[in-house]
């Protein structure tokens, strides 16, 4: 690395070190998964995500409760399942991350007019360029029809120019709100970006297409500049825009890292960005190698979709039933459904209302695997400290603080001392097990990577 | 999937358990009144017992939070604002419709109610109650409604999202993060009392939103239990103190993350143990005091009553009413709809505050983000600017606070311009009703009127 580069994590790459990686970077270890990736060392573990050697999924296929298919285009919530096996059976886990990353930077809902088969096609385009280049991304998203809908672009006409997306464009996703452009780049761009158009029918909206005839060919002044910008070009004014590098590092650190980037290291990022021609992966590499990301004190609320398909791929467990729609959306995030155009607000995932919900979650991966009091309570411990490292078993043996190591020991101890009859000393540890397992997803440890 | 909380226990282990019985708080403490009343309901059983059990503050490892709110529970009675949002915009000129303003058939040739078909509005002899609004009419009638007819502010946003905003954090400002009713209790609640605001629903309502103070979220009042798949008995009870006080160890952490997921833990660990007499499983163990409708808007009101009536110190909540009020087609049939099931509920939690004796303390302002234009569009209406208010109580004053515009005088979108606005509203709840200084939780709103609320 150049001296100019941003830092390199220098300390210690171990099972812990690891295991955040793979929560930030996707969704949690596989069982063994974190001591494998710990062994490669930081750069190849980095590697691996960044550039991975397969993009297959493994494992069943999906299916809802009674064993069907699922019908993602069709059913409420089944494209909500669809994406989540995807994220759970992934051997390209960041490929799927950052697909979410930009589904919350481009946030487009399916609450806003797009239908199911509308925002899955988006789904496909978000993680055809997941690691790619930031220019054709906001190229295409801007000619999708989801967005389309979603922002009014078919709105957009010459003679009735629709502001929507080209307000958002600027706002939302590129250069953040009043950061080098006005209202009147506002009107010019939106002008820019007219033309294109869909057919209205019993299917809803089809045909999606630029149309000349309703582009505005005339000349547009964008941040001080007059051309006969085209709607491509009015896309890529934008990314020229000084303020487009800073903005994109910043929210793309942010999906990473809690706290901001120090001043150097940004710098250093937007200068790889500008540079490498708006390539995505490097600076996704380089912040993975950042210090900030393996610091103790820098943890992050695991997004809910995120938990969810975490404690499936911990448990060695598949989709296998279609409530993780309403699961999910109880805890705050419906794919494909967020709450409008800014994205989800990760400040607002853990309160009195979502942490419920994400009870609720893991009360069913825990229920079909629970101890029976009969079958297994000879294999059960009947301390408190074994109990606790067998239920933290149950979930990949993840890292715990000591803090919250003492705190289940001492619910354990005293649950354990509620036993008066002998068959209550013989049953009661299982049922403390099972109770653990719940209360180790629900610590703020697992509740956080 | 079947969740039988019991599902792992023998009969054997159910008979055991009531005669288990738990741990003495406190050496010398007197025995629970009662049978079979674990810690934690005995904490919270009424909460002058929970004082009695805290006042002396001699207790090692007692649950800040649910000391929190026992003390403020011990405190005297506060006064209590509900707000019921009708979401998406409802249309005030059905609500009260000016049947006989010489304009409305014009603009509502489809959509206008025949004159007589519902009750009349006393204040304003233009104006008949919608007749799903009977119930309201009578509240009204006996001095218990105040009605704001248009109520709204300058420069109306016809987004569901920004005005909906505005009235959440009580100004016209966009980017403001706090809710009005968050920073109210900021001022008035404390530190550690989540139930002081709180959320009737899955979700957090923004305008709880609170810089300092702990709000919580209620979907149920009788189902705050905490299943744990195979458990049961002392073992699962005690999952929600296990939780709880793994969150409150957490609670200094110096990593914002895991500080917030502490408090998500604790806060709803106390919540829990506090309305955990009310109810499990979802059964309510409460008695309504009148006779609600259906449903989980008449559910919630039903047992936020309860809640009032066990002493739990609650001073702000939100609830929303059933229905989508975005009438922007078959307008008749879904408002009416929406209409009757919001009224209803709300005379019935009237009268339920009225038969416990807590109806002095409670006012219930009913709020929608804007009202709906004037002209009708089809079989509906779109968005407008100026909606209907209504504040119910028995300590409301019952005269109309603004007045009826008139339809001849519609802004230039043919809008009902407001002849009341929400923030002065505000100020006089936050000035008169709370005690607390209106300019400290209203920024930018102190040339705004306050309106006489109360009687």
């Amino acid at each position: 690395m150049s001296r100019s580069g941003p830092p390199v994590h220098r300390g210690a790459f171990g099972v812990e070190q690891a295991h955040r990686l793979l929560w930030r970077a996707g969704f949690g270890a596989r069982p063994g998964q974190a001591e494998r990736l710990a062994e490669m060392g930081l750069d190849r573990a980095v590697r691996s995500l960044t550039r991975p050697a397969s993009t297959r999924l493994t494992g069943p296929a999906p299916h809802d409760h009674d064993g069907h298919p699922l019908a993602p285009r069709d059913a409420w919530g089944h494209d909500h399942c669809w994406w989540l096996d995807r994220m759970v059976r992934t051997e390209a886990p960041l490929v799927e991350r950052m697909t979410l990353v930009w589904h919350d930077w481009f946030a487009t809902s399916k609450s806003g007019g797009p239908t199911q088969t509308l925002v899955l096609r988006q789904n496909a385009l978000l993680r055809r360029h997941a690691l790619g280049s930031f220019e054709d991304l906001a190229v295409d998203i801007t000619r999708d029809p989801a967005m389309l809908l979603w922002l009014n672009g078919v709105d957009n006409s010459r003679w009735a120019p629709n502001e929507n997306y080209a307000r958002e464009l600027q706002e939302l996703f590129c250069l953040g709100a009043g950061r080098g452009y006005g209202e009147g780049d506002v009107r010019e761009l939106a002008r820019a970006l007219t033309g294109f158009r869909c057919d209205w029918g019993d299917a809803g909206a089809t045909n999606f297409r630029f149309d000349a005839k309703s582009h505005d060919p005339g000349v547009k002044r964008i941040y001080g500049r007059r051309r006969r910008y085209g709607w491509q070009d009015g896309v890529r004014r934008v990314l020229d825009n000084p303020e487009h590098p800073s903005f994109v590092v910043a929210k793309l650190w942010s999906a990473f890292v809690p706290t901001p980037p120090p001043a150097a290291t940004a710098r250093a990022l937007e200068r790889m960005y500008v540079r490498g021609g708006r390539r995505v992966r490097p600076l996704v590499e380089a912040i993975l190698r950042h210090p900030h990301l393996y610091d103790d004190g820098r943890r992050m609320a695991k997004p809910p979709v995120v938990q969810a398909a975490g404690m499936l791929r911990a448990v060695g467990r598949y989709v296998d039933m279609t409530d993780w729609a309403w699961l999910c959306d109880e805890a705050g995030q419906l794919l494909f459904a967020p709450p409008n155009v800014a994205g989800w607000d990760d400040t607002r995932w853990l309160d009195t209302a979502t942490f419920r919900a994400r009870w609720k979650m893991a009360s069913y991966i825990c229920d079909p695997a629970a101890l029976k009091t009969d079958a297994d309570k000879a294999a059960v411990p009947t301390t408190p400290a074994a109990l606790v490292d067998a239920a933290l078993a149950f979930w990949g043996a993840p890292p715990l603080s000591a803090t919250t190591r003492a705190g289940l020991e001492r619910y354990a101890a005293g649950a354990l001392a509620t036993a008066a009859q002998k068959w209550e000393r013989e049953q009661w540890p299982v049922l403390v097990a099972n109770a653990l397992r719940m209360l180790i997803a629900m610590s703020p440890d697992l509740l956080t990577s | 999937m079947a969740h039988d909380p019991r599902a792992c226990c023998t009969e054997h282990g159910r008979a055991a358990r009531a005669g288990a019985g738990l741990p003495a708080i406190e050496a010398g403490m007197p025995d629970p009144a009662g049978t079979g009343l674990s810690r934690r309901s005995l904490l919270v059983r009424s909460a002058g017992l929970a004082l009695s059990v805290y006042g002396a503050g001699r207790l090692a490892g007692v649950p800040a939070f649910e000391e929190g709110i026992a003390q403020a529970a011990a405190g005297p009675d506060g006064s209590v604002l509900l707000t019921v949002f009708l979401d998406g915009g409802a249309d005030g000129l059905s609500v009260l419709a000016p049947v006989s303003d010489a304009d409305y058939r014009k603009l509502r040739p489809n959509l206008a109610l025949d004159a007589g078909a519902g009750p009349a509005f006393a204040e304003d002899e233009r104006l008949m109650w919608h007749p799903s609004a009977a119930p309201l009419a009578q509240l009204h009638g006996e001095g218990k409604l105040t009605v704001l007819p248009a109520v709204g502010y300058d420069h109306p946003d016809q987004s569901h999202f920004t005005s909906r905003h505005f009235w959440e954090v009580g100004a016209l400002d966009p980017t403001l993060r706090t809710g009005w009713m968050g920073r109210l209790l900021d001022r008035i609640g404390t530190p550690d009392n989540p139930l002081q605001g709180l959320s009737l629903g899955s979700q957090l309502g923004p305008a709880l939103a609170a810089g300092a103070n702990p709000v919580a979220a209620v979907d149920k009042a009788e189902d705050v239990g905490f299943w744990t798949p195979g458990t049961c008995g002392v073992v699962g009870d005690g999952v929600v103190d296990g939780f709880a006080a793994v969150g409150r160890d957490h609670l200094g952490s110096g990593d914002v993350a895991v500080a917030q997921a502490a408090r998500a833990a604790a806060f709803t660990g106390a919540v829990s143990t506090a309305l955990a007499p009310l109810g499990a499983d979802g059964k309510p163990t409460f008695t309504p005091q009148a006779a609600y409708p259906s449903g989980d808007f008449a559910g919630r009101l039903a047992g936020f009553a309860a809640m009032l009536a066990a002493g739990l110190p609650i001073r702000c909540a939100t609830v929303s009413a059933p229905g989508a009020y975005d009438t922007h087609a078959d307008q008749t049939e879904n408002l009416g709809k929406n209409l009757r099931s919001a009224s209803d509920a709300l005379l019935a939690f009237q009268r339920d505050l009225e038969a416990r004796g807590l109806a002095d303390r409670v006012l219930t302002l009913v709020w929608s983000e804007f009202g709906r234009r004037a002209a009708e569009n089809g079989s509906g209406t779109d968005h407008g600017a100026a909606g209907i208010g209504l504040l119910m109580g028995s300590r409301v004053s019952g005269r109309m606070i603004g007045e009826f515009p008139g339809l001849d005088r519609l802004d230039d979108e043919g809008n009902l311009r407001a002849t009341a606005d929400f923030r002065g509203l505000y100020g006089s709840l936050a000035g008169d009703w709370f005690g607390v200084d209106p300019a400290a939780v209203l920024p930018g709103a102190s040339g705004i009127g306050r309106p006489v609320i109360l009687r």
